[in-house]
């Protein structure tokens, strides 16, 4: 899941301050499920806009729509005959959603009213933890089902370094070091000889590093 | 050279089976060329080896490279610190190259404290290769002569190989084997962060004699002398890592005025006498932190001067 | 001569507590201000967090939800679940520069007739001392 979280308020007024007559574009997707940008959270940041404008006397008027998906040509088609007709459009999708309207929809303009932060999961209800780095070649099954590259702090592949107190990180208290979970629990399926042997320089091509990434799928593609 | 790696002064005093004892030296948060020499020359002679810290918790200061090379122009010898926090291979083998042409010879590969604890936390985090990586890397550079890509390499630095240990992060019973590994992947010399808990160390080297690792690689048990209780205090529970005996503080509580300092001295000076003794330490590295002229005088009751010839 | 404030209060009561015991402060005849405007829920936990906004945004002077006593919810945790909801709302017009006692949570069983009273008087006296909602419009009414 592509873990988001609102823009503060300020910084949403400040976007639209010129703007009269707008648009909010929800997500059934990702943000729906990290309850930050479905149609519930339309309806929310409607509500708090059309309150902080009234309030200083400069009314807004919001139309509200959500999407199945923003990340999908066949989805934002469904808005091409309204998408127009406002000053600007405030998506609440990932910042993938966010720019498929940009790229769709050029003589509009597009603004996030959220930072799209993470890959993560929910590890209770509302919260949600990162899990997950792109790195583009996964290795989490060599340390115990658990990723080094996205939850140690440092990405070390032979960690733990000498911060680790505690079975937790140096960085905070309230983060948990992945390096003392994968040993203990190699040490606990008396494993341990499994991290004996020095895991070798990660290849960051198939990451962030080596430029903007593409996948296809070639039976499918027309 | 024979069969020297480096020929550093601090591979010889220990391939010899002298007593190694190493000393520890910040660059300065500026250009200031003086001030840097200032704080080197209390450590002339006294030591076998300087570290040369590399933007220490992620404090940025003059490079470690910059400033061991000068080291080396003062004819004292630097361990020249280098952290993977800020630079990528790339940008760490090109470092490389250049320490050794500038007479650097011995090198220490840390992981580095996190940029959160610095003075520039947005930094962008690099840790393109991790701490074993690096020591690997080198020994690649120095003992086949490649570069990590495996191209040959004009002319390879040989450097003498450091890395760190702490005996007392978590979790304690992997500790040992992760020493193991870095000496696997080619670390010459070690040098543990800094000890207090003598029971918890003496365990720890006795496991690292046990395994025979002390006859591929050289171990230098971490000393910093304590200042006061109120510094006892600090490391004990703001030092992520760091095992600090409640009877140590007492001790310096109970020092009494204007004594605490030489109280943490004679503590510092006992631990050394037993690391003397203990089976499995090479030697000392001494780490008085903001209290290097203090070093000479720590070395001659420690017993360590004159330091061998070799 | 200035003239008399009459604040526009919503209150949110649920069916078993709340709006029972507006109920017995009825038949006690005890009094309590004409301008809180009740709205009977199952629970409190059917009040949302869009709720409590919209009434803001229409002009509500003030908003309150009242709900049973903590531990004694009729569905469980419908009104601690509730209470989040309200403090959430308060951040939010704390961040739109609106006071946010103008939205409260209060808990109180069927039996407490005079609470119920107490309480409305409470949140009358108050609203009146923040005075208008800012949100509303400043041509026409004053």
């Amino acid at each position: 899941m592509i873990i988001a979280d609102r823009k503060p308020i300020e910084e949403i007024f400040e976007m639209i301050k010129e703007f009269d007559k707008i648009l909010i574009v929800g997500c059934k997707g990702c943000v729906t499920v990290c309850n930050v940008g479905g149609a519930k959270e339309v309806d929310i940041l409607a509500a708090i806009l059309k309150i902080g404008r009234k309030k200083k006397q400069k009314p807004l008027q919001i139309d509200e729509k959500t999407l199945e998906r923003q990340c999908d040509l066949e989805y934002i088609a469904q808005i091409k005959d309204t998408v127009n007709k406002y000053d600007a459009v405030l998506s609440m999708a990932c910042g993938v959603g966010l720019q498929f309207l940009a790229e769709a929809y050029p003589n509009q303009k597009f603004f996030p009213a959220v930072n799209t932060k993470f890959f993560g999961g929910a590890t209770a209800h509302g919260i949600w933890e990162e899990r997950c780095a792109g790195c583009g070649i996964c290795i989490v099954h060599y340390f115990g089902g658990l990723c080094p590259i996205a939850r140690c702090s440092k990405s070390l592949m032979n960690g733990p370094c000498g911060g680790s107190a505690e079975g937790k990180c140096e960085i905070d208290k309230n983060v948990a070091c992945i390096w003392d979970l994968i040993v203990r629990k190699k040490m606990e399926h008396e494993r341990l000889d499994d991290l004996l042997d020095i895991t070798p320089a990660k290849d960051w091509r198939s990451a962030k590093d080596g430029g903007p990434r593409r996948r296809e799928c070639k039976e499918l593609i027309k | 050279m024979n069969d020297m790696k480096s020929g550093s002064r601090l591979e010889k005093v220990l391939k010899a089976g002298h007593f190694a004892f190493t000393g520890e030296c910040g660059p300065p948060k500026g250009a200031n060329v003086e001030k840097l020499k200032e704080k080197m020359s209390p450590l002339k002679k006294n030591v076998d080896a300087v570290n040369i810290t590399d933007n220490q918790t992620a404090v940025v200061r003059m490079a470690s490279l910059a400033a061991s090379a000068i080291m080396v122009s003062e004819g004292m010898e630097p361990n020249y610190q280098m952290v993977c926090r800020d630079r990528n291979r790339l940008a760490m083998m090109s470092d490389i190259l250049g320490a050794y042409a500038l007479g650097i010879r011995n090198m220490l590969c840390l992981s580095g404290d996190h940029q959160k604890f610095g003075n520039h936390p947005e930094a962008k985090n690099v840790y393109d290769i991790d701490s074993m990586q690096l020591i690997s890397m080198v020994k690649q550079m120095r003992d086949k002569g490649e570069f990590l890509n495996g191209e040959k390499i004009d002319d390879p630095p040989r450097l003498f190989i450091g890395a760190a240990s702490n005996p007392f992060a978590d979790p304690f019973e992997f500790r040992i084997h992760r020493l193991a590994k870095k000496i696997k992947a080619g670390a010459d010399f070690i040098q543990t962060q800094c000890i207090y808990n003598m029971n918890k160390f003496r365990k720890f080297i006795n496991m690292a004699v046990d395994m025979g690792l002390t006859e591929k690689c050289y171990i230098l048990a971490g000393v910093t002398p304590l200042k006061s209780a109120g510094m006892a205090k600090y490391m004990a529970s703001k030092v992520p890592g760091m095992d600090v005996p409640d009877h140590l503080i007492k001790r310096l509580k109970d020092a009494g005025k204007g004594k605490v300092a030489e109280e943490g001295i004679k503590i510092s000076l006992e631990q050394i006498e037993e690391f003397k003794q203990m089976k499995g330490v090479a030697g000392v590295h001494l780490m008085a932190i903001e209290w290097e002229h203090r070093v000479p005088e720590i070395a001659k009751r420690a017993g360590m001067l004159p330091r061998p010839a070799v | 001569m200035s003239e008399v404030f009459n604040p526009q209060i919503l209150a949110f009561c649920c069916k078993y507590c709340a709006y029972a015991a507006a109920d017995l402060a009825g038949s006690m005849r005890i009094s309590y201000p004409a301008n809180i405007k009740i709205i009977q829920v199952p629970c409190t936990g059917r009040v949302d967090i869009i709720h409590l906004l919209k009434a803001v945004e229409d002009g509500a002077d003030g908003v309150y939800v009242a709900g049973c006593i903590e531990g004694e919810c009729h569905f469980v945790e419908g009104n601690i679940r509730t209470r989040k909801k309200v403090e959430y709302v308060k951040e939010i017009l704390k961040e739109l520069d609106i006071e946010p006692e103008r939205i409260e949570m209060f808990n109180l069983s069927s039996a407490m007739g005079p609470r119920f009273a107490e309480i409305a008087n409470e949140m009358t006296k108050r609203i009146i001392k923040l005075g208008q909602s800012p949100v509303k419009n400043n041509k026409g009414a004053k």
